[in-house]
């Protein structure tokens, strides 16, 4: 991991802030649906980091995003919890065999890439609204808003990833 | 001992997860019961200085449709003016006003960022404390009522927007003057809901919903929209009135903001009242 790969994680963390702030918060489909490409983030960060460094990260994600949208603490409970998760959902896309040195998310097959990103997609966004809405009474709004979100999240994260993705060697 | 460090050790990425998630939960929590953090929030200088440089570039793009706005608006207020009382001894475009008795004082302001597909929706603004902006003054459009001011820092002030859970607004029917509270349910940011008006006052569809007097936030007769439809709320003593907003939530740029300066006094009458009780 050199300098460069440094460069490009802090990077990402701004502009994808900048693209989640200036452009998705603005979308608002259909009156309420704000795709949320941030996570992409977690999906793009590097597997064999330390794993305190990445859920500290994730941490500092979810709050500039809540600053910025007058939302606080809801976006850095549902990175956070992805944030702790990937491991695990990780193992549950790509099999043990992600635990291996030579393993990368790009040599993976695209029905693992796109099974991963939608699992970390549907957890975030069911901590979200969970918390947004706050209130067990209103569970049909909280799960029309979590599929719908959801799925316009997918699209857009898949786009992004696909427009800006590292070439392969 | 050495089992206690053992087991930190082992688990320093769950703690660490747990600690973090407290402070989120703390935050999330706190936020739903009362007024967001004083320093957290997009009036800072940072996310409001960001807010103002992105709002600087998209600000030319519908610089045209704001302009007829405001055209509009002074195409009424013009109206007003000339439909006075005729005065020989003033020009007909002039009034004269002792503006140390007024008791309202407008300060304008531009959106820099606005939503409305939350269920607790804030609005910033590019003027704070420097330009005079307090807690708790009245936002209002050319077209209607928009919120009320909950944070200011220096140069930047947050509204919370009537599309907000916790907005709580005094408003009556045009004709009746009676009155009820102004809510959002959070399903559609062009309607807001109007509570506790009695079963016995007539309404009808298209009725006119103005802010009433029981606030010191809002003068009187101030725009809020058009009964859409109403029902009988389940104590059938009262109606839940489905009102369509004037403004179009979506699509506002410059806004008032209102100062009452007697609001100081009502409210020091009022709690001195209630320490008597």
């Amino acid at each position: 991991m050199s300098s460069n790969y440094y460069f490009i994680t802090i990077l990402r963390f701004v502009f994808l802030i900048l693209a989640q702030i200036l452009l998705c918060n603005k979308i608002a489909f259909l009156g309420f649906i704000n795709p949320m490409i941030y996570i992409l983030f977690i999906y793009w960060y590097p597997i064999k980091q330390n794993r305190a460094i990445f859920i500290f990260i994730s941490f500092l994600l979810g709050f500039t995003i809540d600053i910025f949208s007058d939302t606080l603490a809801f976006h850095t409970a549902a990175t956070l919890t992805i944030a702790y998760l990937r491991p695990v959902i990780m193992r549950f896309c790509f099999g043990v065999n992600y635990e291996y040195q030579s393993f990368k998310i790009s040599s993976a097959t695209w029905i693992q890439k796109i099974t991963f990103l939608a699992l970390l997609i549907i957890i975030h966004h069911a901590v979200f609204f969970t918390l947004e809405v706050f209130n067990f009474d209103n569970i049909l709004l909280i799960s029309k808003k979590i599929g719908a979100v959801s799925a316009a999240s997918l699209l857009l994260c898949i786009l992004f990833s696909s427009l800006f993705s590292v070439k392969k060697e | 001992m050495q089992q206690i460090i053992n087991f930190i050790f082992r688990n320093k990425n769950l703690l660490l997860y747990l600690f973090l998630l407290l402070i989120s939960l703390g935050l999330t929590i706190k936020s739903h019961s009362y007024h967001q953090s004083k320093f957290f929030n997009s009036a800072n200088w940072v996310s409001g200085g960001i807010y103002k440089t992105s709002n600087n570039i998209t600000g030319y793009f519908n610089l045209e449709t704001e302009n007829e706005k405001l055209v509009q608006e002074n195409i009424r207020l013009r109206k007003l003016l000339f439909n006075k009382e005729y005065n020989s001894e003033t020009p007909i475009d002039t009034v004269v006003l002792d503006t140390s008795k007024l008791a309202y004082t407008i300060i304008s302001a531009k959106i820099i960022k606005n939503s409305y597909a939350n269920l607790d929706n804030y609005i910033t603004l590019n003027k704070g404390a420097k330009a005079g902006i307090k807690q708790d003054m009245g936002v209002i459009t050319p077209n209607g009522i928009l919120g009320i001011v909950e944070n200011t820092s220096n140069k930047f002030s947050r509204i919370q927007s009537i599309l907000n859970r916790r907005s709580n607004l005094n408003a009556k029917l045009k004709n009746s003057d009676n009155f009820g509270t102004l809510v959002w349910d959070g399903k559609d940011y062009n309607t807001v809901q109007l509570i506790d008006i009695p079963r016995r006052v007539p309404i009808k569809v298209g009725d006119t919903i103005l802010t009433g007097a029981a606030s010191s936030i809002f003068p009187e007769n101030v725009l809020i929209g058009s009964i859409k439809k109403f029902d009988l709320d389940p104590s059938k003593s009262s109606y839940k009135i489905d009102i369509t907003l004037f403004n179009d939530m979506t699509n506002i740029k410059n806004v008032y903001i209102i100062n009452n300066k007697n609001r100081p006094e009502i409210e020091q009458l009022e709690t001195n009242t209630n320490n008597v009780q």
